[in-house]
């Protein structure tokens, strides 16, 4: 789906992206994590064709960007930082010039009807993003959350094949990142790849199959989510009685921090009926698992807003 | 994708209002002129607008005098300016590009908006100007075959000041046609050619305006940096146009042959400086969109 193979893009002396080779597959969802200032929205505006890489490949749907922009973009939705309408205009009526401004739609046919299926394609964009009842007033009206969706509903006027969302969770209160969520995965059942850029770890780790982590414009980790938070082969002992549990499974335990030991066993269930058989309490038992926090941060530095 | 642009322009409501207040000021004048049958001397002032109180019908020419030193610039300024800056500013540039619209598609499209807009604030000047003339200084009662000296030519070498001076004595009497500058008569025909003229004239001259505020707009993404700019440029032409130490230059500044289109209310027109003037902004609307292409589409959107 996107394929980058040494992708170098320099801004006079700045780099600020290394040489990434970036792997999507078809149906994934993809999680681009990275500090701000990793090139993450640099990545994705090359993808789009908006800025010119400096060296390296880029294919977006099989075929090589940005030579191929015109076969290639009506099939991406994409929504780049912040959404962007025309504030006197409804929300409405800006999608109805957006989606006029591309390319004529598949089976448009004759004027008359292909204004009937551009309102049909607004009004169920609209739909899809909880947006229907906002009628005729103008943007400048919207509030931050609004104006995202109306963001999203424009990426998806067109039912694209792959979705390229660069920090889509922005502005948007609990409900609507719930709301956000449940529409991605519900595109993503339907066969929509999405491509999405965070820096909210917590948003990605709920919604990704896949990530990959800039750091500094370089593609630090790349890999399926589920590899990179599998059970690590240690189990995590809540106890009263530390140091009795020690001394039983001695050579074991890895790591001791107060009432807490960290043990290399391989399965919970049965070093809890060893425990408790020996007589000791335990308050809880569980395989230990990374979060994606924890691989995030051993694998990047400081941010750039960061001065170090 | 042109339609969507003109959409856009006439859906905005900065365009009416700055084609409503381009039409006021000519107004305003007709309106102490009517009340006061104070006009400047003949010589004097902005072109024609001591003779309109003898003819309404040349009131449009008066009105289009009026605007053209600085409401038109500024105007088509503010327009063009902002075509490409304004919507990388307002972040719908980097939309409407991954819709996608091809990047010269997207200026073409702009320039034509642009070419409207320059059409339409020219035309609402022309008939508004043509209405307030006729109903508040009257149709044309004092058409003549004056006297006057103008002789075609004689302001061939002037610069702006020079050709206002070729302004008409006040015709005398003997009705029915508008006086030329030159003092023979025009029949309304005549004048309705003469004005269409002017008007492609004036439109043209603003279309180099355009494109050099256009060509601004590719670099910056500051759509008053853009609109300045194209003013600055402007203004400065007009320094060097007054300016003696640089007559080297003048044939090639953008304001050099501005009022020109007077030329069309001659007998006969007198062509040599309307030719060149078409032939100036046709360079400069050539060389500034080519560099505003080749800018724009090679250029990283990171607005």
């Amino acid at each position: 789906m996107i394929i980058t193979r040494a992708l170098i893009k320099r801004y006079g002396a700045v780099t600020a992206v290394r040489s990434v080779d970036l792997d999507v597959r078809e149906g994934d969802r993809y999680g681009l994590l990275g500090p701000n200032g990793s090139g993450k929205t640099t990545l994705v505006r090359m993808l789009l064709g908006l800025v010119y890489a400096t060296s390296g490949e880029i294919e977006v749907l099989g075929r090589r960007m940005p030579r191929h922009a015109r076969e290639v973009l009506p099939q991406i939705g994409a929504l780049i930082e912040e959404p962007a309408a025309y504030p006197h205009l409804s929300g409405r009526a800006n999608l109805t010039l957006l989606d006029a401004a591309g390319p004529r739609a598949p089976g448009g046919g004759f004027a008359g009807k292909a204004r009937r299926t551009r309102r049909h394609r607004v009004d169920e964009a609209l739909e899809q993003v909880g947006l229907t009842g906002v009628g005729r007033r103008p943007v400048k009206a919207y509030s931050l959350g609004m104006r995202q969706r109306l963001g999203l509903a424009a990426a998806l006027i067109r039912q694209p094949r792959l979705l390229i969302l660069d920090e889509p969770g922005n502005g948007l209160d609990p409900r609507g990142i719930r709301d956000l969520r449940e529409l991605l995965v519900g595109l993503n059942d339907a066969g929509v790849t999405v491509f999405l850029s965070s820096h909210l770890l917590a948003e990605v780790e709920q919604l990704c199959t896949r990530v990959g982590v800039l750091d500094s414009g370089r593609l630090v980790l790349q890999d399926d989510l589920a590899a990179l938070c599998a059970p690590t082969g240690r189990i995590v002992v809540d106890t009263p009685d530390a140091d009795r549990v020690a001394a039983l499974l001695d050579g074991q335990v890895e790591h001791r921090d107060g009432q807490q030991l960290l043990v290399r066993y391989s399965d919970a269930a049965a070093l809890n009926t060893r425990l408790v058989g020996a007589g000791l309490r335990v308050s809880s038992i569980g395989p230990q698992q990374r979060t994606l926090e924890d691989i995030v941060l051993s694998v990047t530095g400081a941010g750039s807003d960061q001065i170090s | 994708m042109i339609t969507v642009e003109l959409v856009k322009l006439l859906r905005r409501p900065r365009t009416w209002i700055s084609v409503v207040l381009t039409c006021a000021l000519p107004f305003m004048v007709a309106v102490f002129i009517t009340i006061t049958h104070l006009v400047p001397p003949p010589g004097q002032g902005s072109a024609f607008l001591s003779a309109v109180l003898q003819d309404g019908a040349l009131y449009p020419a008066a009105a289009l005098a009026l605007v053209l030193p600085v409401f038109l610039p500024v105007a088509v300024a503010v327009v063009a300016g902002d075509s490409i800056a304004g919507e990388a500013t307002g972040g719908t540039l980097r939309y409407l590009l991954v819709r996608p619209v091809g990047r010269t598609r997207l200026l073409v499209a702009k320039l034509v908006s642009v070419t409207v807009y320059v059409l339409l604030v020219v035309l609402a000047v022309t008939f508004t100007a043509y209405a307030t003339g006729v109903f508040l200084l009257g149709p044309s009662v004092a058409a003549a075959v004056g006297q006057a000296p103008g002789v075609p030519g004689g302001a061939a070498g002037g610069s702006a000041p020079g050709l206002a001076g070729q302004a008409p004595t006040a015709g005398q009497a003997a009705g029915g046609a508008v006086t030329s500058l030159s003092g023979a008569p025009l029949s309304l025909l005549q004048l309705t050619e003469r004005t269409a003229g002017a008007i492609a004239f004036i439109t043209v001259s603003m279309l180099g305006v355009a494109a050099i505020a256009l060509f601004l707009s590719t670099i910056t993404d500051s759509a008053l940096g853009s609109t300045l700019g194209a003013l600055a440029a402007l203004v400065a032409s007009e320094v060097l146009v007054t300016l003696n130490a640089a007559t080297v230059v003048q044939p090639y500044l953008p304001t050099r042959y501005w009022l020109a289109w007077i030329d069309f209310f001659r007998q006969p027109v007198f062509w040599r400086d309307i030719q060149r003037g078409f032939g100036i902004q046709a360079i400069y609307v050539v060389v500034f969109l080519a560099a505003a292409w080749a800018n724009f589409s090679t250029k990283d959107i990171t607005a």
